[in-house]
């Protein structure tokens, strides 16, 4: 895989009267439920390491009280760990200076948040520039990628309004072109979607798929939205209790689900829209018939698999390599699980 | 049993040799450093006088636009506006003139002095616990003890006059700012500091770009209850040598003039309306984006 952008290693995160003291309880295994009985301390984070690709959307997953948001805060210091590691693009973080820091948050992070955090005393407009303006950047130059970014998250017009006077929607573009104004190279979503109802919910994730599609940033997305995370992930990451439980693709969870409790988060989900033939399709003697690209989803393989002859297709990848057959009933029982 | 019918006090000569003690050292000190002190305000002496020269030498006419220019820039209200003119109109009908100029001058120079005091200590107290923690009790005492138990050591210290007369209203009058800074700041919403923290703001960013603008509508709730203080000490600082309207009402008392007591103390009252609803709309208006205004 290509290079990885952020590395956590290792990361505990105790929340407490003095975390440092009952962190060997926790390495040596005490959970959340028992380190809470017996310290009173909480447990945020447990022994959480994953390693972030550039250029990809890593989606973190977890009911509330999972960690998850904790878990992003980390990335840029908004809360110091207890034990641990966290490095961006090789260095590491939790070593680094306050003057170092600011200038990682300026530069290298961008953030978005689930309840917008836009600074109501300032004009859309004054909002998207913040970024630029605590880096001290010029006036004009200020003006001009604001503005870019606002005709960007179809907010043209709106330059001169108060974030009070937007719908919801509206403030979380403001929020997204905040975050894209400063060209860092990872932008860091918590939960940005979560607080818009489920159309323009849509709305948003296609308008970031579209924006990703161009920019290639290094997305760390948290979502308690199976769908969400399925939609937008490359890879996603599962946490329950401040631990992680699996980390894989999105076909990879469905199908080989780490335990019942991931198990029970995807039995709803509608598979034939996650999972694609590559996934299915049984390595074996080559096929002479018709072929149908690899990356179909399932749902969409289901015509032409039931016009083909045996029902079944063979299945290449867009390079041309031949990967197996895939019949229609193998297609079936993917889709009942 | 005499043990448990009197509460069994110090004896009399202890105590008068305590107070004796105190009395002496405090007349030591004020005798020691009274000139210094008195040289360390005279800048602000020289101020407040050319200040009252400046505003009893204006021709009335002048000083009837400004009110009414001062009124409309902070209420951007006909209501106010009219209303702050007809007031200082009658005050010149009823020869208060020169008396209301004196107390506009000393209440707007405690006023500015508070508040070049009182908002950095309650940034100050914003940002530190254990500052507030020290300084909430300080001002708890301020507001409640007598003021005329202040003024016994400010008049040893610095005589009868303006000085003192001004530091009495200060005394009084500080503790709203200094209070509503400190909770304005620390009512600001922690999801937008965090928002701001994350795109690296510094502490400096943050604090003029985030935290006092956001706190604005407390702290000028602060500015609005101090006005209204300090005009509240206006007799009281007449008794020490401050010219003003509270000269003819400790005159009134005297003498139970019934009618000047009355009309002097209604001109405070205009006053503190004029002052109160300006600063007041003017606070409102601050705070327009949160209605969606503009």
């Amino acid at each position: 895989m290509s290079e990885l952008k952020v590395q956590i290693k290792n990361l505990y995160k105790i929340f407490g009267k003095n975390p440092k003291k009952v962190l060997p309880q926790v390495k040596t295994g005490l959970g959340k439920p028992e380190l809470l009985d017996q310290t009173g301390h909480v447990l945020g984070i447990n022994n959480v390491s994953l390693d972030i690709p550039a250029k990809q959307i890593q989606v973190v997953m977890g009911l509330s009280g999972s960690g998850k948001s904790t878990l992003i805060r980390h990335i840029n210091r908004l809360i110091e760990p207890t034990d641990g590691q966290i490095l961006i693009d090789g260095e590491d973080v939790l070593t680094m200076s306050d003057r170092q820091l600011r200038d990682v948050r300026r530069k290298k992070t961008s953030m978005v948040f689930q309840k917008f955090g836009l600074l109501p005393h300032r004009k859309v407009m004054e909002n998207v520039g913040y970024g630029l303006e605590v880096q001290g950047v010029k006036d004009d130059e200020i003006a001009q990628k604001a503005q870019h970014w606002i005709d960007r998250v179809g907010l043209t017009g709106y330059e001169n309004h108060y974030p009070g006077q937007l719908s919801g929607g509206m403030q979380q573009r403001v929020g997204l072109a905040r975050a894209l104004a400063t060209d860092a190279e990872i932008l860091l979503m918590d939960e940005a979607f979560s607080a818009l109802d489920p159309l323009i919910r849509y709305d948003m994730q296609s308008i970031l798929l579209e924006l990703q599609d161009e920019l290639h940033k290094t997305i760390i997305f948290i979502t308690h939205d199976l769908d969400e995370a399925l939609r937008l992930g490359d890879k996603i990451a599962i946490l329950r209790d401040g631990a992680m439980i699996q980390e894989g693709t999105a076909p990879q969870i469905v199908l080989t689900p780490a335990d019942d409790y991931i198990a029970d988060f995807t039995k709803d989900i509608n598979r034939g829209k996650v999972i694609r033939l590559r996934a299915i399709a049984e390595a074996g003697t080559p096929y002479d018939g018709a072929n149908i690209p690899a990356g179909t989803l399932l749902n969409d393989a289901l015509q032409p698999l039931a016009q083909a002859p045996n029902q079944t297709l063979g299945v290449t990848e867009p390079d041309g390599r031949y990967l197996g057959t895939v019949s229609l009933t193998k297609v079936i029982g993917a889709l009942a699980g | 049993m005499e043990f448990f019918e009197e509460f069994p006090s110090l004896g009399r000569k202890t105590l008068s040799g305590m107070k004796q003690a105190v009395d002496e050292t405090f007349k030591g000190f004020s005798r020691a450093y009274g000139e210094q002190l008195e040289n360390f305000f005279d800048p602000l002496l020289r101020f407040l006088i050319w200040f009252e020269k400046l505003l009893e030498a204006t021709p009335w006419p002048i000083i009837l636009l400004v009110v009414g220019g001062l009124a409309w820039l902070g209420s951007r209200s006909w209501k106010i506006t009219i209303g702050s003119v007809l007031a200082f109109v009658a005050i010149g009908i009823l020869d208060m003139w020169e008396d209301t100029m004196a107390t506009l001058a000393i209440i707007s120079v405690a006023t500015m002095l508070c508040i070049a005091i009182g908002i950095p200590l309650g940034i100050l107290m914003s940002r530190s616990d254990r500052a507030q923690g020290i300084i909430t009790p300080i001002l708890d005492v301020m507001q409640t003890i007598p003021s005329f138990v202040y003024l016994i050591p400010v008049v040893m210290l610095l005589g009868i006059g303006k000085v003192p007369g001004l530091l009495a209203v200060c005394i009084y009058a500080i503790p709203p700012i200094v209070r509503l800074t400190n909770l304005g700041i620390r009512l600001v919403d922690k999801d937008v500091l965090e928002a701001a923290d994350a795109f690296g703001t510094s502490p400096w960013q943050k604090l003029w770009g985030v935290q006092v603008p956001l706190a604005l509508p407390n702290i000028f709730a602060g500015i609005n209850q101090t006005i209204m203080m300090a005009l509240s000490m206006v007799v009281i600082a007449s008794m020490i040598g401050v010219k003003g309207l509270g000269v003819p009402v400790l005159r009134a008392i005297s003498n139970q003039y019934l009618a000047l007591g009355l009309m002097n103390g209604l001109a405070i009252v205009a006053l503190a309306i004029i002052f109160d609803r300006v600063s007041q709309t003017y606070g409102k208006r601050l705070q327009a984006y949160r209605n969606g205004g503009k």
